[in-house]
């Protein structure tokens, strides 16, 4: 346990150095293949990883939260923007919860 | 060579990535107060990290009191493919971007800005960066405030369902690559299957959160960088 100004100023200061160090020392490409692939594969291992199964818990209950997924990967695929997806699987999950109320 | 420097056209060109920002950063502000942060602690943290996944795998170690070195090192991890990107746009920006530019512009190189800045032809100006970074840092600050303030007095099933706002904005990253790249839907779901072994399975379930993010993504990207590596083309392209 630590105070909140030091938690902010690692977590701040690391974040920046990851991307200012780059953009002011380094000017020629990386031609590293294995790096190149590592580099290519992390956003989307981190954000699959961070989203599932977190994403299941992360509403009032666990039904609403898969229909509210559903409904991410259904848009998701047919491209729509980000703010579309994440605005119409939150609709989903505050309709899911309505119904669910009802049929309670 | 072209070089885009309207300042008008990069705020033009930031606006519907500050659209995105407000509701996510809204629903960020809701998950912090909602683990126990306080308001003013999640305004600075998204005013001084301005990265949505590393923000939200920090709040659960820093109200949990987790160790310096769990929250750097999944700080790193998460926030790594940031390298990547200011590698890949450092060869992008123009003349008119100097030292001191660098370290402006290098504060709020988000994947979408980052996206918006790499699909220009030629290259890109001072006066455009700063224009296209303007609006996304004050959507995601204004965001992160209301959402962490407002928060409170909104009914417990409009919470509930702001809950999945950027998870869903996650999915939308990350499905329509897995869609069209075979190699990556199966690193994908290879890192689904480690971080369900994670939450699920004695004794892994023990390790911290934060660890367990590094592990997984770590563990199934270096794998696929071995068995299936991209092509130099498509890694610059895709990053």
């Amino acid at each position: 346990m630590h105070s909140f100004p030091i938690y902010l100023l690692v977590m701040a200061g690391i974040t920046y150095l990851i991307r200012m160090l780059p953009l002011v020392l380094i000017k020629k490409k990386i031609k590293n293949k294995f790096l190149i692939s590592f580099l290519y594969y992390i956003p989307y291992t981190v954000l699959a990883v961070m989203t599932v199964p977190a994403i299941f818990y992360s509403t009032e209950s666990s039904v609403s939260a898969a229909v509210g997924f559903a409904v991410a990967v259904v848009l998701a695929l047919c491209k729509r923007s980000l703010l579309t997806v994440a605005a119409l699987s939150s609709v989903a999950v505050f309709a899911v919860e309505w119904i669910m109320t009802l049929v309670r | 060579m072209k070089e885009h420097n309207s300042f008008l056209k990069g705020i033009i060109d930031g606006m519907p990535i500050c659209l995105g920002y407000l509701s996510v950063a809204f629903a960020f502000g809701i998950f912090s107060v909602d683990s126990g942060l306080a308001i003013w602690e999640t305004l600075l943290i998204s005013m001084t990290n301005v990265t949505s996944a590393g923000q939200l795998a920090a709040v659960p170690i820093i109200v949990g009191g987790g160790t310096l070195i769990e929250l750097a090192v999944a700080q790193l991890v998460i926030n790594l493919r940031y390298a990547l990107m200011s590698v890949s746009l450092s060869q992008k920006l123009g003349k008119s971007i100097n030292l001191l530019d660098r370290f402006i512009i290098a504060f709020v190189n988000t994947d979408e800005v980052f996206a918006v800045a790499s699909e220009k032809d030629g290259t890109v100006g001072k006066k455009y960066m700063f224009g296209l970074i303007l609006m996304p840092y004050l959507g995601w600050s204004i965001g992160t405030l209301v959402g962490a303030a407002a928060g409170n007095i909104l009914p417990a099933a409009v919470v509930s369902a702001l809950g999945i706002a950027i998870y869903g904005m996650f999915v939308a990253i990350v499905v329509p690559v897995m869609k069209t790249n075979r190699r990556c839907l199966v690193c994908v779901l290879f890192a689904i299957a480690l971080s369900c072994a994670f939450r699920y399975l004695p004794y892994l379930s023990a390790v911290p959160s934060g660890f367990t993010v590094i592990i997984c993504a770590v563990a199934a990207s270096a794998l696929f960088a071995v068995i299936a590596p991209v092509k130099i083309e498509e890694g610059e392209e895709n990053a």
